[in-house]
Parts: C-alpha cells; sequence; structure tokens
C-alpha cells in the first residue's frame, strides 16, 4: 500500500498541480492507430470520411430523383445504362426506390452520424478538456455499428425488387405487406436491418457522449462554462436516449409484422395486390405514431448541434461575446423538452383524431418560440461586432439566414387549416431542406472549414472555400426557394410524373430549372472536395490556434496527439470573452490565467 | 488581406435573400404559380390563413434578413473603427423578443382553431353522399341506389369518375382497400388519407361548377403518380340526370336480384 494520501476535497487549481502532466501514449500498431481506434479524434474522422462519401451517394440520388421530376421519361444520363430494356428510362418504381433512399441516406448515414459522430466525437473531449471519451471502447463500436447498415443499405439495391420504395418513413402497409411493391421485398427487411444498426451506433454514441459531458470535464469547467457545441451535444444526446428506443421496438415490430406473420400494424383482412396479409387486428396509425415520437426529436437531433457549432463561429469571427449565453443554453433545453410533444403535426391529415390534432398544433406553434429566440441572439452576437469574412464566417451567416427561412415556412405547416392544403405538397419539401440542407449541411461545412486546422494542422484554402460557398449558396436557393411557390400550387412530392394532372402540367419549365440549379449545386462540391483532399496534405501550416478563438480545443497542439493536451487545461472563464475592453489582445482564452499572479502560480506549479 | 469591397459583396449576396425571396412570391401569381382556383365553401378560410401568415412571417422574413445584411454591412471589420462592443445580451431585449412572438404564435393558435373545427370536426348530420375507397392505383366510388342508403344491394359503382352537386353538403365516406393512399382535391381544398381499416367522414360544400383534378397524395407503390380521378362538380339537375344515366347502366347489365356480387365488389 502506498502511504502517499490524496485529499477527499481540492479546488480547481490545486488539482492542476497534483495531476501529472501529460505526455502523448506510444502508438501500438497501425491497425489500432487508424482502423480499429479508441482516440475520438480517429473515430470522429472515420465518421466525417464515411459520411462525406454516403454524402456523395446520397446527391447523386438526389440529382436522379430531380432528373425525373424536370424530365419524366426521357433518356436518363449514365443511369440510362440500367434502364437499357425499356430504352433508356426511369421506371416508375425505380424512382420510388431513388427517393426512398435518397432521404434514408442523407438522415441515417450522413446528417445524423456527420453532426454526432463525426463533430461530437471529435469535438468533445477538446472542447472540455478530457484526454478522451468516457468509454472509448463503446466509443470504437458505435462507428463499427454503422458498418453493418452501410452493408445493409448497400446491398439492399442489389436484391431483387431494390431496395426500400416505401418512403424513409415506411408506412405500412405498404412497407409490411411484401406484394404491396417490388421494394416491399428483402430491400425493405434490409432497410428495417439497417435502421437498427444505426440505432445501436446513435444509442453507444449518445451514452457514451453524456457521461463523458457530465463526469469529464476539466478543472473549472462548470456546465455554464461550456461552449454552446456543447451543450447542444448534450441536449442531443439526451434526445437521443429517450427517443430512440421507440423507434428501435417500432423496428423491430415492423421486421416481426413482415417475417414472423404478426399484425402490429396490418388491420384485419387486409389485402394488399391480392395478397393477404397473414394475420391482422393492428393498426397502420400505431407506426405513424411510434416512428414519429422518434423521427420528430430526431429533427432536433439533426439541427441542434449545428445550431451549437454555429453559435462558436459566429462569436470567433464577430469577435464578441455570444449574445444571450443562458437563453440559449434555455432555448436548446427548451426545443429538446417541446419536441416530444409535437409529433402528432406530422399526422394531421393521417386519420388521427382531429380533436387531437388541435393540441399538437399549439405546441407546435410553441415550439417555433425557443427557435425564434435562438436566431434573436445569433442577429444580437453579430450586432456591434467586427466580422472577419472568412469561409466558416460566412457558412455560419448562411446558416442563420437559411434557418430563418426554414423555420418561418415551419409555421405554415403548424397552422392545421393550411396544412390540409399544402401536406405532402413541395412546399413541405422546401421547409425541411431549408432546415437539414440550407442548415444543417451549411452549419457542417462552417464547421469543417472552422475545425480542419484542429484535425489535420493545416488550413484549407480560403479563396476555393468561398467559391465553393457562393455557389453552393446560389445554386441551394435556386433548388430550394421555388419549391415554395410549387408548393403553393399543391405539387405533390413522390409522384414520378404529376404534368398528366390539369393542376400541375404548366410546371415543367419551373421543375427544369431547379434541377439544373441542384446540378449545380451537386457540381460545386467538387471545389469542396479538390480544396479539402488538398489542403489534408499541402495547406498551409495552422499552428494552435489560426482564428485566435477562445475554446480549450484551440490550446492543444494541432493535430492533437493521442491524449489531447500537452498540459493539464485549467479553465478560468467562460469560452466567448472576445474584445474585453482593457485587455491585451481580443480573445482570452479559457485557460488563459485571470491575471498576473495567477499565470505566475500556474508556472511555479508546472 | 482585409478588403472593404469583399465586405461590401458579402453583404450585398445576404441582401439578396429577402430581395430575391420577396420577388419569388410576388411574380409567381403572374405566371400562374400560386394556390389553384378555389371553388369550396371552406377553401376562402384555408386561402385567407395562408396569406396571414405569409404576410406575418413575410414581414419577419424581411425584418431579420434586413437586419443581418445591416450588421454584416457596418459591423465589417475591414471598416468599422474600434473594438467590438463587450456585450453578453440584455435581459429586457430577451423579455421583449420571447414574449413578443409568444403572443404572436399563441393568438395564431388560437385563431384557426374554429376553422380546423369547421373542417374536420363539425360534420354535417347527414348520411354519407358517396363511399370512396383508394386502392392500387384507382379510386372506387360507391353511390347510394335509388334506395338513397349505401351498403345496399343497388349501390352504384364507378371508378375515377366522382360526380357531386354544387351548393350542397357533400359527406364523402373515406376507406382503403389496401395500403395508405391520401384523396387530395387541390381545388377544393381538401386532403385527408385513406388508411386501410378505418372509415373517415370527409365534407365540403363546393361553391362553382366544374371538372378537378382527384390525386392522390399520400405514397402508395410504384403507381402511386398515375393514381388520378376526376371531380365533375354540376348543378342539381345535371347530377341528377348523370347518376339515372349510371343508375340504368347498371340495372340493363347487372340484375339486382343477386345482391351478394354486388356486395363483395363493395369490400
Amino acid at each position: 500500500m502506498s502511504t502517499t494520501t490524496i485529499p477527499s476535497t481540492h479546488s480547481a487549481a490545486d488539482l492542476a498541480t497534483l495531476l501529472p502532466v501529460r505526455k502523448p501514449r506510444p502508438i501500438a500498431d497501425f491497425l489500432s492507430t487508424y482502423v480499429f481506434s479508441k482516440d475520438h479524434k480517429v473515430i470522429g474522422l472515420q465518421f466525417l470520411f464515411s459520411t462525406l462519401l454516403w454524402f456523395l451517394v446520397g446527391g447523386l440520388l438526389a440529382l436522379a430523383v430531380r432528373w425525373q421530376v424536370a424530365w419524366p421519361w426521357s433518356d436518363v444520363p449514365v443511369l440510362g445504362k440500367l434502364f437499357a430494356q425499356q430504352g433508356g428510362q426511369m421506371s416508375p418504381e425505380f424512382y420510388t426506390m431513388l427517393f426512398t433512399m435518397h432521404a434514408t441516406v442523407m438522415i441515417f448515414l450522413v446528417i445524423i452520424p456527420i453532426l454526432a459522430g463525426a463533430f461530437g466525437n471529435f469535438l468533445i473531449p477538446l472542447m472540455i478538456g478530457a484526454d478522451d471519451m468516457a468509454f472509448p471502447t463503446l466509443n470504437m463500436l458505435s462507428y463499427w455499428f454503422m458498418w453493418p447498415a452501410f452493408f445493409a443499405f448497400g446491398a439492399s439495391f442489389f436484391v431483387e425488387g431494390g431496395a426500400a420504395s416505401s418512403g424513409w418513413t415506411s408506412y405500412p402497409t405498404l412497407s409490411t405487406n411484401v406484394a404491396a411493391s417490388p421494394g416491399s421485398g428483402m430491400g425493405q427487411t434490409l432497410w428495417l436491418v439497417g435502421l437498427t444498426m444505426v440505432g445501436v451506433s446513435s444509442m453507444l454514441g449518445s451514452v457514451n457522449y453524456m457521461t463523458t459531458i457530465i463526469l469529464m470535464r476539466a478543472p473549472g469547467m462548470t456546465m455554464f462554462r461550456l461552449p454552446m457545441t456543447i451543450w447542444a451535444m448534450f441536449i442531443t444526446a439526451v434526445l437521443q436516449a429517450f427517443a430512440l428506443p421507440v423507434l428501435t421496438a417500432a423496428g423491430f415490430m415492423q421486421l416481426a409484422d413482415r417475417t414472423l406473420g404478426t399484425g402490429f400494424f396490418s388491420p384485419e383482412g387486409n389485402m394488399v395486390n391480392n395478397t393477404l396479409t397473414a394475420t391482422g387486428g393492428g393498426q397502420p396509425l400505431l407506426w405513424q405514431h411510434l416512428f414519429w415520437f422518434y423521427s420528430h426529436p430526431a429533427v432536433y437531433i439533426m439541427i441542434l448541434p449545428a445550431m451549437g457549432m454555429v453559435s462558436d463561429i459566429l462569436t470567433c469571427f464577430a469577435r464578441k461575446p455570444l449574445f444571450g449565453y443562458r437563453p440559449m443554453v434555455y432555448s436548446i433545453a427548451g426545443i429538446a423538452g417541446l419536441g416530444f410533444i409535437v409529433w402528432g403535426h406530422h399526422m394531421f391529415i393521417s386519420g388521427m383524431n382531429p380533436a387531437l390534432g388541435i393540441t399538437f398544433m399549439v405546441s407546435t406553434m410553441m415550439i417555433a418560440l425557443p427557435s425564434a429566440v435562438k436566431t434573436f441572439n445569433w442577429l444580437g452576437t453579430i450586432w456591434g461586432g467586427r466580422i472577419q469574412f472568412t469561409t466558416a464566417m460566412l457558412f455560419a451567416l448562411s446558416f442563420v439566414s437559411m434557418f430563418i427561412i426554414g423555420g418561418l415556412s415551419g409555421i405554415f405547416m403548424a397552422a392545421t387549416p393550411v396544412d390540409i392544403f399544402i401536406h405532402d405538397t413541395y412546399f413541405i419539401v422546401a421547409h425541411f431542406h431549408y432546415v437539414l440542407f440550407a442548415g444543417t449541411a451549411m452549419g457542417v461545412w462552417a464547421a469543417i472549414y472552422f475545425w480542419f486546422p484542429k484535425m489535420f494542422g493545416r488550413t484549407m484554402n480560403e479563396f476555393w472555400g468561398k467559391a465553393h460557398f457562393f455557389l453552393t449558396f446560389i445554386f441551394l436557393n435556386g433548388t430550394f426557394f421555388t419549391m415554395h411557390i410549387l408548393g403553393a400550387v399543391g405539387f405533390p412530392r413522390r409522384l414520378a410524373d404529376a404534368y398528366h394532372y390539369e393542376t400541375f402540367h404548366h410546371l415543367q419549365p419551373l421543375n427544369a430549372f431547379m434541377t439544373w440549379c441542384a446540378i449545380g449545386m451537386v457540381t460545386s462540391q467538387i471545389i469542396f472536395a479538390v480544396n479539402f483532399f488538398w489542403s489534408m496534405f499541402f495547406g498551409p501550416i495552422a499552428g494552435r490556434n489560426p482564428w485566435h478563438a477562445n475554446g480549450l480545443e484551440w490550446s492543444a497542439p494541432s493535430p492533437p496527439g493521442h491524449g489531447n493536451f500537452d498540459f493539464q487545461p485549467v479553465v478560468y472563464r467562460g469560452p466567448y470573452e472576445y474584445s474585453v475592453p482593457g485587455a491585451e489582445k481580443d480573445y482570452l482564452m479559457q485557460t488563459d490565467p485571470p491575471n498576473a499572479a495567477a499565470a505566475m502560480a500556474a508556472a511555479a506549479a508546472h | 488581406m482585409r478588403s472593404r469591397l469583399l465586405g461590401i459583396i458579402w453583404s450585398l449576396v445576404f441582401l439578396a435573400v429577402p430581395v430575391l425571396g420577396v420577388a419569388t412570391f410576388a411574380v409567381a401569381p403572374a405566371f400562374d404559380i400560386w394556390l389553384p382556383e378555389n371553388v369550396s365553401e371552406h377553401g376562402p378560410t384555408v386561402d385567407g390563413l395562408f396569406m396571414f401568415i405569409l404576410v406575418l412571417t413575410g414581414v419577419v422574413f424581411v425584418v431579420t434578413e434586413g437586419l443581418l445584411f445591416w450588421f454584416l454591412w457596418k459591423y465589417d471589420a475591414a471598416h468599422a473603427q474600434g473594438p467590438a462592443t463587450y456585450r453578453h445580451g440584455s435581459h429586457s431585449l430577451e423579455v421583449v423578443w420571447t414574449i413578443l412572438p409568444a403572443g404572436v404564435l399563441l393568438f395564431l393558435a388560437i385563431y384557426q382553431m374554429n376553422s380546423w373545427a369547421d373542417i374536420k370536426m363539425r360534420r354535417p348530420a347527414m348520411s354519407p353522399t358517396v363511399e370512396v375507397v383508394g386502392r392500387q392505383f384507382e379510386w372506387r366510388l360507391r353511390y347510394p341506389g335509388r334506395d338513397g342508403m349505401l351498403g345496399t344491394p343497388d349501390d352504384l359503382f364507378i371508378v375515377n369518375d366522382l360526380h357531386v352537386p354544387v351548393d350542397e353538403d357533400i359527406l364523402v365516406q373515406l376507406k382503403s382497400a389496401d395500403v395508405l393512399h391520401s384523396f387530395f382535391l387541390p381545388n377544393l381544398r381538401i386532403k385527408q388519407d385513406a388508411v386501410p381499416g378505418m372509415k373517415i367522414p370527409v365534407w365540403f360544400k363546393a361553391t362553382q361548377t366544374g371538372e378537378f383534378d382527384i390525386v392522390c397524395a399520400e405514397l402508395c407503390g410504384w403507381g402511386h403518380y398515375k393514381m388520378k380521378g376526376h371531380i365533375t362538380i354540376e348543378s342539381r339537375e345535371d347530377f341528377d340526370s348523370w347518376i339515372e344515366k349510371k343508375y340504368a347502366e347498371q340495372e340493363s347489365t347487372q340484375p339486382v336480384a343477386e345482391p351478394s356480387d354486388a356486395v363483395a365488389i363493395a369490400d
């Protein structure tokens, strides 16, 4: 037994002197460093590369969808070879599969894992001053559970009948009866398997994030000194943990309906395409309730982390403290809390009791409030700042600008009588693309340009970054803004060809314009891809803190070694102390000692 | 490195959002890319609410995007003098911009409740005018026979060709034979999912005669896009003569003496 006594209570500053100076651990071998790594940064980058690759797949699927919407039944370029027997035209069942898998890939393999998996993993320990996650092995598993999902979704394209084609919402009985549609066969089963695996991955991640943020903060890092990114990741993890089990259970129920002959979601004697469902006694609406009980909170899982990251980037390049830190935290918590009681707004016209529609309408109206508060605070943040137009800042500003559109268009759907008309039209397609693409994806690009130096030790090229921003910004608005007026006509989503309807036959030129913009948008990403890989190897060396930011991650080396910090970080203040009057420089890092005496004490301790 | 010109350009890019956004909505009606002609009694309520929200959100949109542009223009680091304002927020501003939108949103919520109740909850006291059954990929319609009752052997069966009299309450009994469908009448501002195992009432009153589309608005399989129906709104006399013709057609081909056949087709 050692005779050394450890004091049971000590202040943050004492703790700093007690802990040994950390040194990077030796590298074991290639596999454990780069493949089966337990280092949160490597896992974060694995998530980043995988999700960016799927982003490309999802984007190409979207282009194929847009091709059919703009020029139905015309010969498809490139893809046409697949349809040689039909003379190069896309079949309607293939189109149905395309939009189902576009949404599935974008939501489950891109947005959720890139926010929580890539940025959550990379940033949480660095921003709270921890050497790694609380459960590194669990963390590694959360990445490797994505691979069965990648295989299941990927393989489903090649099974008989093709991939799932009942929409990303998989509403029964289209999804449960194997005869209902070509994709309702093996493709749908694989879809459910993939979904479950993504769920396992998210669950492992969320447990880890919550534990890490609660228990592993550096000395002095109180909850109300956490950067908004971490608050957002924390609340997102809580949302995941409470909502996800419902989706997993529902997924298993649908899998049982399809393979074991149960009847959770099919009514008695349901006959589809001359095929009787094995048993009955179920309710198709039950699936919708269970699905949206997860998938509505999931909408916030898909935006909150981006909101957090954008808050950090805006303050850094406005050189100004975040406006209303606590209201910002409370509004995220408010969104998360209200997010659990608004799922019924996806079901206003589903056949659910219309009286229930009224309660969901009121809660949905109220959830617009915290989003409004956040927007006003972002505007307050840049008000009176000294704005630096870096690429990261431009993307962050566009997040705010676009989120205003996505947030406001949500009010139309919340208004139940208006929803009767615009439900399942392009108005809703416009709405969620403004939130998820123009919002989240732009926020993700902001985060990539901002934290790239920390990830790879080099900065990305600013000129090409701005070119990428400009083109993406123009083309995304050309593609998605026009969808609002398309929706005002009542143009329905998910139709392989709507022009044979009297009401919609004059809308083809507008759709062609949108498809050209979409092609431009996807093409512009070549600039990003080249800049990303070129800068990784040849970009200018960044140093620890290229943006003169305050967060803990900027006091670590770029890129940080295994174990992150080469000193014990101690936190003295919140993350947004920019342009403090009387300070020598316009930023005060969280680790900068408060005064000269403290500085000397800290130096002596080292 | 920091150029004022670049700051101006980027500010203008963000100014383009509200300018082009408002312009898009302003010119769309000129190209007939707007709410389709309304022919139902409750339609003006829906359209009015749409326009009300459009104006309300439009004002918020222009003001917030305008402020964003103005701040970028004014506080560009290459142009503004001195350091940034050191300010962590404002309690009174937070109170104002929490209470104000809360009041507006609550008002909106309460304001629309009655219209929703009229359209979806206050069903007219009458027996169904017609039963509509969604089926991959057609609309099967069933009118009461001469006895005026649904579900009897003399019911009239028609596919995709819905006829209703103008200026009368119409009560549709909506069902699905297989998967989810959605009964969407754009010009009547009606949309309601058809759910297997449920009978859902839908009602409306048409105010004008004419022929319009019935669209399926809920994904129902590969042929979803072609699940197209037709609604003909006509005067009471025209409707009566149309249905009389249909009764006669049916009676000439299908004797009423064998009721079991008719019931089998219904479900």
